[in-house]
């Protein structure tokens, strides 16, 4: 007891004493003479919060605008006007940031990590265009998100692909969705903004390496139609599964289909599924058990998917500065004495030790090994799907836009020559 | 199309869609839990800066968003400056010779015997940390980094704060954008 209370008023004298050192500084403040006023440190202010709940308002608005534009008001022009608008305004003017595929990752950290907090305005951009998909397709996509509009805009001369290349390449949003949801979760990195093609162009201002890719992705969408929407983007992906059960959708004709096939050629984007012909009706008996084997093949697709996914974790996990500082430590003790690594430097003059390190890293890297799995098979269940959806068999009679691949622009309505 | 199988693809797309809004409402519902009000801004903690230079070089803006405070408060209002003067400069006088800042950001001012006032001209100001670094080894660190929160474009993710190897950058409330060192008002530390 007593040996507590010397403890205890020791280390209070330590502490009052290194209170008191650290209070010290080396050169006081003078006491001035002449009447010196000492300014204060400027410090602006941020962007106030009522702004970013405006900017909330603005995107309702487009969204409902754009609603109202491609399902009732059946306005390609409207919709081109509200890119226009949309590219202008959180493009250029709010410099692309927060955007609604951004904030994937901002939701799942903030599920992954609990000490991460989103601020509730992040939360709206990332529901508010996939309620609006479930509702009425992908109206974001067609003049709200402006990394689409910005693509939309440049298309000159769309040219189309053949049907197996749009589906290969259509896998990659899935990878990038998933790699994403990765590196957010495990507090890693944020790819979907580092590697966002356009914030360049809308900045006006990045690293060369960007503002390069920017332009070529631009270049490329003059003949390739929204190349990052149609191969890349991942918010895409939710918003195709929303959009594909949506309970009102864009249709080219405002009545009924006559078949006169004039808007076969008018998707940029080969989204228009076209009347199922009589041919295929027969061929399709024999798919009967083509589909019943991709059906068994779906969990063998997972499990390789997974293990694939969680054999890569290693590398994966790379691009967490942790693991990379520890990996490089215990590949290279020598760089300890390297001053020109501040990387380095800064971790050894820290104090931590490099078993505390190494414990982190240990910990983030078994984060991506369970990452690695989940992500593995859920790319693999997106295959087996891919597949599986290749020989269902859908009757179809008329010329209609494909609900999961429309992007909701309109440039087909004004092909249809029936009138109301 | 038979009106049945109509129907069922009606059915299933019905179906499909209320799973779907309960998906996306569940989630939401369960995401409240993880939101805040107020809006998020990045912040540099002074005190675990360390100086290293890439606040001037990794920020997306150029030049930086990220500029040097002047904390009054601590300033010793010396006369042999340490972020003002070069180690080895050879005269205690403004000429650009001597001068630490590359862009001549820092104002150098005579109040009274043997006192200087250091004033941060912003528009000038790379972020560079020169001066942060000189007087925190020979002053009393009242020159310090900070985000500019009128330049910051407040990215999703700060690009400086994923390279920053002192892990000095952090996501904090907008209310509290700003630590300046020795603000006492703002729970700061000396
Ligand atoms: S696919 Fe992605 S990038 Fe393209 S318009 Fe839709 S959300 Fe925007
Ligand atoms: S990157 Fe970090 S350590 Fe380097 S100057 Fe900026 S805040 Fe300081
Ligand atoms: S030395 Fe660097 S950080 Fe200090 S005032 Fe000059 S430019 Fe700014
Ligand atoms: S958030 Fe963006 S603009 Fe602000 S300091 Fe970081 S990189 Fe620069």
């Amino acid at each position: 007891m007593v040996k507590k209370l010397i403890y205890i008023s020791f280390t209070f004298t330590l502490l009052l004493f290194a209170w008191a050192s650290s209070g010290q500084q080396r050169f006081p403040k003078p006491e001035f003479e002449n009447g010196y006023v000492q300014p204060s440190p400027v410090t602006p202010e941020p962007r106030a919060a009522a702004m970013e709940f405006f900017d909330v308002i603005v995107l309702l608005v487009a969204l409902s605008l754009a609603s109202y534009l491609a399902v009732k008001k059946r306005s390609r022009q409207g919709i081109l006007w509200l890119s226009v608008f949309s590219v202008a305004y959180f493009g250029f003017y709010r410099n692309g940031c927060i955007c609604s595929i951004g904030a994937i990752q901002n939701v799942a950290l903030a599920f992954a990590d609990p000490a991460y907090a989103m601020s509730i305005t992040t939360l709206f951009f990332f529901l508010l265009p996939i309620i609006y998909s479930l509702f009425f397709g992908r109206v974001f996509c067609a003049g709200a998100c402006p990394l689409g509009a910005i693509q939309d805009l440049v298309i000159i001369n769309p040219i189309s692909l053949p049907r197996w290349l749009r589906k290969v390449l259509g896998l990659l949003p899935f990878i990038y969705l998933g790699l994403a949801v990765l590196y957010a979760a495990t507090g890693t990195d944020f790819i979907i903004c580092r590697y966002d093609p356009f914030i360049g162009i809308f900045r006006m201002d990045a690293e060369f390496h960007m503002v390069v890719l920017g332009i070529s992705f631009l270049l490329m969408g003059m003949f390739v139609a929204r190349p990052y929407c149609r191969f890349l983007c991942p918010y895409g992906v939710l918003l195709k599964w929303m959009s594909m059960f949506s309970k009102w959708h864009l249709s080219i004709t405002p009545s009924k289909c006559i078949q006169c096939k004039l808007c076969t050629n008018s998707c940029p984007f080969d989204a228009i599924d076209f009347p199922t012909n009589e041919k295929e009706v027969i061929s399709t008996k024999s798919n009967v058990r083509k589909f019943l084997i991709y059906a068994i093949l779906i969990p063998v697709w997972v499990v390789a998917g997974g293990f694939i996914g969680s054999k890569s974790h290693t590398f994966l996990s790379k691009a967490n500065p942790n693991v990379y500082l520890a990996e490089l430590l215990i590949a290279h003790p020598e760089l300890k004495n390297d001053p020109d690594n501040i990387d380095v430097q800064t971790f050894m003059a820290s104090g931590k030790s490099l078993e505390t390190l190494v414990g982190e890293a240990k910990v983030i890297r078994n984060e991506f090994y369970i990452g690695g799995w989940l992500l593995g098979g859920f790319i693999g269940l997106v295959i087996a799907l891919t597949l599986l959806n290749q020989v269902i068999y859908r009757k179809r009679e008329d010329y209609q836009p494909n609900r999961g691949d429309c992007y909701s622009c309109g440039r087909c309505m004004d092909y249809c020559p029936v009138d109301r | 199309m038979g009106k049945k199988a109509k129907n069922r693809r009606e059915f299933i797309q019905s179906g499909m869609r209320m799973s779907l809004g309960l998906v996306v409402g569940g989630l939401g519902a369960l995401s409240l839990k993880h939101v805040t009000k107020d809006e998020w801004v990045w912040q540099i903690d002074p005190f675990e800066c360390t100086q290293c230079g890439r606040c001037a070089t990794n920020c997306v803006m150029s030049p930086s968003a990220v500029k040097c405070i002047h904390a009054y408060d601590l300033c010793g209002y010396c006369n042999l400056c340490g972020g003002y003067f070069k180690p080895d400069a050879n005269k205690l006088s403004t000429a650009a010779e001597n001068q630490l800042c590359p862009t001549a950001a820092i104002q150098r001012r005579y109040i009274e015997k043997p006192y200087f006032e250091y004033v941060i001209d912003e528009d000038l100001c790379i972020g560079c940390a020169k001066c942060v670094k000189g007087c925190t080894s020979f002053g009393n660190g009242s020159l310090h980094l900070q985000v500019m929160h009128n330049i910051c474009l407040n990215c999703n993710e700060c690009s400086i704060a994923r390279v920053c190897p002192s892990h000095a950058i952090k996501r904090v409330k907008a209310a509290d954008a700003y630590i300046v060192k020795g603000d006492f008002s703002k729970g700061g530390k000396t």
